[in-house]
């Protein structure tokens, strides 16, 4: 009985995309990241599920869609430990951890109020100078922000 | 990026910094030309920069070719709400070349990736500042004949002065060897100490600006102490004396030292030290003037 209600909370997708294991207080800024909200095809979302590696993680399923990988990967900024599983027909057919691409477009925002891509209408870049610990250098007024300072568009 | 722009000093390989110094020792040779004429370069300062525009300025007049732009963003467009975008593409119809001076760091990449014509970076924000280390280069190079294994000695705020920082970046293809001296507050970031060792430059820091310190340089290099920049003014009125250059301090330095200086000087380096032939920090300025006609003509592809 206790198996079949976990089978309910992470019900078999027929195709489309899972990413797993993503820390559960980087959820929903993964939801956001993808603009999941704007989605019309059937998503799961599964926040604090028990995971014997995480303590508690986060999950989510989105039936029908394959993502380009440098896409999937901009998640690794605020959840590196992710897995991606792409599904056809009920089979894993890839599985993978997201990976940090090596320069991040309009996505991440600049610490530094005086740099020009916080007065200006303009996509931001930042460059990976390190990936662990993490450390980005913006491409304009190059300065380098450690994960703390990081915040996303 | 287009390759003619200017925006920072480390967009410069070893050989382009050489050719552009002997570009700028055939300009002091020889600094009016006509080889510009026909060309219009704007100068456009976002915020006002009397010295650096005068400078980008006479250069251009010297070689025949016309200026147009502005000195100050409240005569432009800019204080209505422009976008910097739309400044640089409406100047960029009527310039083949746009020098810009702007208060926000990046605002030179940015321009220079938008641009139609080159960019020419004359300072944007505390970030990169490159016609001023090219100045700086040639001076080291005009007055030492050569810019290997020199030995510069920083001395003043060693943390906000850009000059500071990319003059130390520039030095790292002809194995320099720095003297950092600065209060605790204005100590040379461990990022820039980390590049020397990733570079392996040699360098040493000491808060004691010292006869020995200065009789082992080459290169003197003095940057002002911002009152600002302390929370304290006793402190600051404190530290401002402790790194201030006095004549009577140069004695026993060696006779190829050159005291130089980004300028505007306040107190940091004092009067008497003027006449001293190793006081050199004027010509210094002037030298700005053939290093900018060598990036002008670079930017426009004249040889």
């Amino acid at each position: 009985m206790v198996k079949d209600k976990k089978e309910l909370a992470v019900a078999a997708l027929k195709n489309g995309t899972v990413i797993d294991h993503i820390p559960s207080e980087s959820l929903f800024q993964v939801v956001d990241l993808l603009g999941l909200q704007k989605l019309t095809s059937n998503v799961t979302i599964g926040f604090n599920l028990s995971s014997s590696e995480m303590g508690k993680k986060g999950i989510i399923k989105i039936a029908d869609i394959e993502y380009p990988e440098d896409m999937l990967n901009r998640i690794a900024l605020i959840a590196p430990t992710a897995v991606i599983n792409i599904i056809k027909d009920y089979d894993v057919v890839e599985k993978r951890k997201v990976s940090l691409p090596d320069s991040l477009i309009d996505i991440v925002k600049c610490p530094n109020p005086k740099c020009i891509s916080n007065n200006e209408p303009m996509r931001t870049r930042f460059d990976v100078v390190s990936h662990k610990p993490l450390s980005l250098r913006c491409h304009f007024c190059e300065c380098v922000a450690s994960a703390a300072e990081i915040t996303l568009k | 990026m287009d390759k003619k722009s200017l925006v920072s000093i480390s967009d410069l390989s070893k050989e382009e910094i050489v050719g552009l110094l002997n570009k700028a020792a055939e300009f002091e040779k020889n600094p009016n030309q006509r080889i510009l004429q026909g060309k219009v370069v704007a100068t456009l300062f976002f915020e006002p920069s009397t010295r650096t525009r005068l400078s980008f300025e006479t250069a251009v007049n010297r070689l025949g070719g016309r200026v147009i732009g502005f000195s100050d963003a409240k005569t432009s467009s800019q204080s209505k709400g422009e976008t910097l975008k739309d400044t640089i593409m409406m100047v960029s119809n009527y310039a083949d070349v746009i020098v810009m001076r702007h208060y926000l760091e990046g605002a030179a990449r940015y321009a220079s990736e938008i641009s139609p014509v080159p960019i020419v970076n004359a300072g944007d924000g505390a970030n990169q500042h490159p016609s001023q280390t090219m100045l700086d280069l040639y001076s080291i190079y005009k007055t030492q004949g050569t810019l290997e294994n020199q030995v510069i000695t920083m001395v003043g705020d060693l943390k906000y002065g850009r000059t500071v920082h990319s003059l130390l970046e520039a030095m790292r293809f002809w194995k320099p060897r720095f003297n950092f001296v600065a209060c605790e507050e204005l100590k040379m970031p461990d990022k820039y100490k980390r590049f020397c060792e990733m570079h392996g430059i040699e360098y040493r820091e000491t808060t004691d600006f010292s006869e020995e310190v200065i009789n082992e340089s080459d290169i003197l290099y003095m940057t002002r102490v911002q009152g600002e920049r302390f929370s304290d003014v006793l402190e600051y009125e404190r530290t401002k004396s402790l790194y201030t250059l006095h004549n009577d301090m140069l004695k026993s330095s060696k006779p190829n030292l050159k005291v130089l200086h980004p300028l505007p000087r306040i107190t940091e380096i004092s009067q008497d030290v003027d006449d001293n032939p190793k006081a050199y920090f004027f010509q210094q300025a002037k030298n700005g003037l053939y290093a900018r006609q060598a990036i002008l003509c670079r930017a426009l592809g004249i040889d």
